[in-house]
């Protein structure tokens, strides 16, 4: 335990020195929470290899009965990737400063802040503790959302996710207190068996659900995510997709280890929200021209996919099938961190692009991989890795919850699961769709404007980041292996005597077949080399193009047109919005396009019914007079109507 | 024990010689077939041998917008299909390499061979390829759901996540012989065949209109030995999604030696269907190729859908 403090001690601290003049690239804040990954790594790694969970315990105070925080096998498991990501994202941060808005110092000293309360959250053992740490972190990724405060949609963003976080910590508040009323304690602990049935357990996992969803950006409860995710800086957005959205799946991966004995329904509930955020969630990023919003909605369809995983699990868990938990909540938890792997690469990735460029308009860019072939090999290792493709990780743990899928087809009273297998394959061909959209049109092909035709390649310091993420997608994707024994001790913990993993599957063989890949790539590789000599051919010709050789990047098709098919063909749940002007005449005046693809909750639902409800209460504002003596009358008629009513 | 082993060998060794060696045959046999139905006598069935010795000589020429993903492309194709066609079983014979999820791992690995050739598509810079490859990416959304609630049915009739026993399932459980579930999913996966390996009514790999392409113009760019992989992969996709799509029809054969005869006679049946379906179809408007293959979507689930009751 003493390694972990020391490991948030570090994170907490790390941004201190900036303040005084003596950091001012951020060095010694990098090098410290390095220091802090490495000691939090340990003690993690320690604890899925079987170590005994470390606790901390304050007998004084008479806090619970298991202590505040406890590093067991779960906390270790979403404590990795915190801590490797946050690494990263300091040493990115170094480099990646250009905007001339919002002080480093600060972002430093917040982002470290971030870091230690994310890691406190993932032992909280206490419900106090947990709410404490939760708050902390919504609170600190805040001030980090709205660092570039000065650009509105900047302000704007943070005040939506400023509101939205409350919101589900509301109802987190609720959960908790209902909890503690009903047991006496603030331990967060199991339940008993047949609690989750009764009305309270219903109504105790509505609230979990919605607030955790709400943190994780689960479909309906997602408004907040995009705009968040775009509006903060590069290494932020890493941090916040990669682990501060799966808080809300720690949360509900905690709610399902203290249930013994989860109704059927949870886990259909459950596995309906994912497919919804996964179909929806890929569909909307379709539709985005903004880098980094696509890849925010992206992260809406990874959460779908880790609760696809989750409510197998627990469906598995209702009808007492072993191996269906054992795949279901394997694929979700190794989803988790291997989301939180590429999709931090990808966030840093696409940083880079806009450190490069300054923008990050898809339209814009285009050609970059000439000009920046390490940011292009890491964002095209990303796009491979969250597609599902094999080698990577991503499509191991998606080959998990499609085993348990499969599996599921043969319980007699639940009959969905085929719904899973569908829903997982068309995200997986959308998916594929979007990042050959994403990847095309910012790193292939021609430069659409002057900005991305004099990109530079980003400085080494935000190159390494990347490539160690990039690495660890591959080593998970190519040995996965290596990871079962500590993922086998997490899922041990969701339900008890559930069978290991390498006796469900067959990863060596994978591991066979990636290498068979990789060297059948290389030897064709060889053998395209050894053609006849390519020098004799003139080096620098134009693409052919059915001969029309003289093409400007502008006839390059664009991100929107290449999504053109699928956006209109799924038109009636995007609703694209067009604005083309009509050419008409043998010599048409210039036209202009435009296509946008607004979020179904915020900008279609939630903004119109506020508006409509700012509208209905205006009309209260005529009780406001802002005459002291009028408001103590209103006080007085409310003391009078309470008093008839007690009376009474 | 040493028997089985020799077989086993026997059949790897049969099995790879079937993969290297026997695709560039299947689109001969397609164009012979359409050129016989059209009147004419057609280029030789050998010809794609041809062609691709000729290209494995022939200097390949780059455009100065490409980079390194331009040969990902056929690289990444060929790869991907060779390691997929080690899982698929021809005929009555084991696939060299089965285990339980093997079926996702072969969808996935198709998925890999689609992204890398739009990426190298799109590394040309070209507005037509770049069409083309939009193309692919919104039909394939189409297809693979087809795919799998196919493989969902089938792994619900036999019990099995692995490609060689739930094709081989002969006769077992509910998808036996010709049953209703299995000519639905065969229908479906029919459709997937034709839009997957750029044949009519989808795709008119023939055609010299670049805008109404779908796989061709994404290769518009490659030339040599890169097209050469292009080539050969496209013929090794007909066959290795030709084995799923006749290994459910075959007969189990005492003698290992049958089922190979049956396997590539069954596979030369294909293609003759194949030849037939394109010079009796026109290719369809573009706009109608997703009710195409929403069909194909439509015919698997309800394949799925018998099997509940």
């Amino acid at each position: 335990m003493i390694l972990f403090l020391l490991a948030v001690g570090l994170a907490a601290l790390s941004g201190v020195p900036g303040l005084f003049g003596r950091d001012r690239e951020g060095r010694t804040a990098a090098m410290l929470m390095t220091a802090s990954a490495g000691l939090g790594t340990w003690a993690g790694v320690r604890v899925l290899l079987g170590a005994p969970a470390p606790a901390l315990r304050l007998p004084t105070l008479a806090l619970g009965s298991q202590g505040l925080l406890v590093l067991d096998p779960i906390a270790a498991w979403f404590l990795l990737p915190v801590l490797l990501l946050s690494a990263c994202g300091a040493w990115y941060g170094v480099a990646y400063w250009h905007s001339p808005q919002g002080s480093p110092r600060w972002v430093r000293l917040v982002f470290g802040l971030l870091t230690a309360a994310l890691a406190v959250l993932v032992c909280a053992a206490h419900m106090w503790v947990f709410l404490l740490a939760w708050e902390g972190m919504a609170i600190a990724a805040f001030l980090l959302v709205i660092t570039e405060d000065r650009l509105p949609e900047t302000r704007r963003a943070a005040w939506i996710y400023l509101v939205s976080t409350h919101t589900g910590t509301l109802f987190l508040f609720g959960a908790f207190g209902l909890l503690a009323g009903l047991t006496g304690h603030w331990d967060l602990a199991a339940w008993p068996r047949g609690f989750a049935a009764t009305s309270q357990g219903t109504l105790l996992f509505l609230l979990f659900l919605a607030g955790f969803g709400m943190k994780a950006g689960a479909m309906p409860l997602h408004i907040w995510l995009p705009p968040a995710h775009a509006a903060a800086p590069s290494h932020v957005s890493s941090l916040m997709s990669g682990v501060l959205i799966k808080m809300g799946i720690l949360g509900l991966v905690r709610l399902v280890a203290w249930v013994p004995d989860p109704p059927l329904w949870w886990g259909g509930l459950v596995v309906g929200l994912g497919a919804l955020s996964g179909i929806l969630g890929v569909a909307f990023a379709l539709g985005q021209h903004d880098l980094k919003r696509l890849l925010a909605y992206h992260s809406i369809e990874n959460i779908g996919i880790i609760l696809l995983g989750l409510g197998l699990g627990l469906v598995g868990k209702s009808t007492g099938h072993p191996a269906l938990q054992a795949l279901g909540f394997a694929g979700a938890l190794l989803h988790v961190v291997n989301h939180s792997l590429f999709k931090g690469l990808l966030f840093l990735a696409a940083g880079s692009v806009g450190h490069a460029t300054g923008t990050r308009d898809l339209e814009q860019l285009g050609g970059l991989g000439r000009s920046m072939p390490w940011t292009s090999a890491a964002f095209l290792g990303g796009s491979w890795a969250i597609c599902g493709l094999p080698p990577l990780n991503g499509f191991i743990s998606e080959w998990f919850i499609y085993l348990g899928s499969f599996r599921a087809l043969d319980l007699p009273r639940w009959p969905w699961s085929v719904g899973i297998l569908a829903a997982l394959a068309l995200i997986g061909a959308l998916a594929l769709a979007c990042f050959a959209k994403a990847f095309g049109t910012v790193f292939l092909g021609t430069p659409r404007s002057a900005a991305a035709a004099e990109a530079h390649e980003s400085p080494r310091a935000m190159l390494i980041p990347m490539a160690v993420l990039a690495g660890a997608c591959g080593v998970i994707g190519a040995f996965p292996a290596l990871i079962v024994p500590g993922l086998d001790r997490v899922v041990a913990t969701l339900g008890p005597g559930l069978p290991g993993l390498a006796g469900l599957t067959r990863l060596p063989l994978l591991t066979g077949l990636a290498l068979a890949l990789v060297l059948v790539g290389l030897l064709l590789v060889r053998w395209l080399r050894g053609g006849r000599s390519t020098e004799a051919v003139p080096a620098d010709l134009p693409t052919w193009d059915c001969g029309y050789s003289q093409s400007v990047p502008r006839a390059q098709y664009s991100a929107s047109s290449f999504a053109d098919g699928l956006v209109s063909g799924a038109r009636w749940v995007l609703f694209p919005k067009v604005h083309a002007a009509k050419v008409q005449g043998l010599f048409p005046r210039s036209a202009r396009f435009s296509s946008h693809v607004s979020d179904p909750v915020l900008d279609r639902t939630l903004d119109p019914l506020l508006r409509l409800s700012v509208r209905g209460l205006s009309y209260l504002h005529a009780i406001q007079t802002g005459q002291l003596p009028v408001y103590l009358l209103y006080v007085l008629l409310t003391l009078l109507f309470l008093l008839i009513w007690m009376v009474v | 024990m040493s028997h089985t082993l020799a077989s086993t060998l026997m059949n790897l060794l049969l099995h790879t010689l079937a993969v290297l060696v026997l695709p560039p045959l299947i689109p001969g046999l397609i164009a012979k077939v359409k050129a016989w139905l059209a009147g004419r006598s057609g280029p030789p069935v050998l010809q794609l041998y041809y062609d691709l010795a000729k290209l494995a000589r022939k200097q390949a020429v780059f455009s100065r917008t490409t980079s390194w993903v331009f040969l990902a492309g056929p690289v990444g194709t060929v790869a991907a299909l060779l390691v997929a066609s080690l899982l698929v079983p021809f005929g009555h014979t084991p696939a060299p390499v089965s285990f339980e999820g093997d079926v996702i791992l072969f969808a996935y690995l198709l998925g890999l061979a689609r992204f890398l050739t739009v990426l190298s598509a799109l590394d040309t810079g070209s507005a037509f390829e770049g069409m083309g490859a939009a193309r692919e990416v919104s039909f394939s959304a189409l297809a693979e759901p087809a795919l799998f609630f196919g493989f969902a049915a089938l792994a619900k009739a036999t019990g099995s996540l692995s490609l060689a026993p739930m094709l081989q399932a002969h006769g077992m459980g509910k998808v036996g012989h010709l049953s209703g579930p299995l000519i639905l999913i065969l229908a479906g996966w029919a459709i997937v065949y034709l839009a997957e390996n750029a044949r009519m009514p989808v795709d008119d790999p023939n055609t010299h209109l670049e805008l109404t392409m779908i796989h061709e113009v994404m290769v518009l760019d490659h030339s040599g030995r890169p097209f050469a992989l292009v080539l050969y992969g496209a013929s090794l996709k007909l066959v290795v999604l030709g084995a799923l799509l006749v290994d459910p029809l075959l007969p189990r054969l005492a003698q290992g030696w049958l089922n190979w005869l049956a396997f590539l006679a069954a596979l030369g049946l294909l293609a003759v269907v194949v030849g037939v379906v394109e010079s009796s179809t026109a290719r369809f408007r573009m706009t109608k190729v997703p009710q195409f293959l929403l069909a194909g979507v439509l015919a698997s689930a309800f394949a799925f859908l018998l099997l509940l009751v």
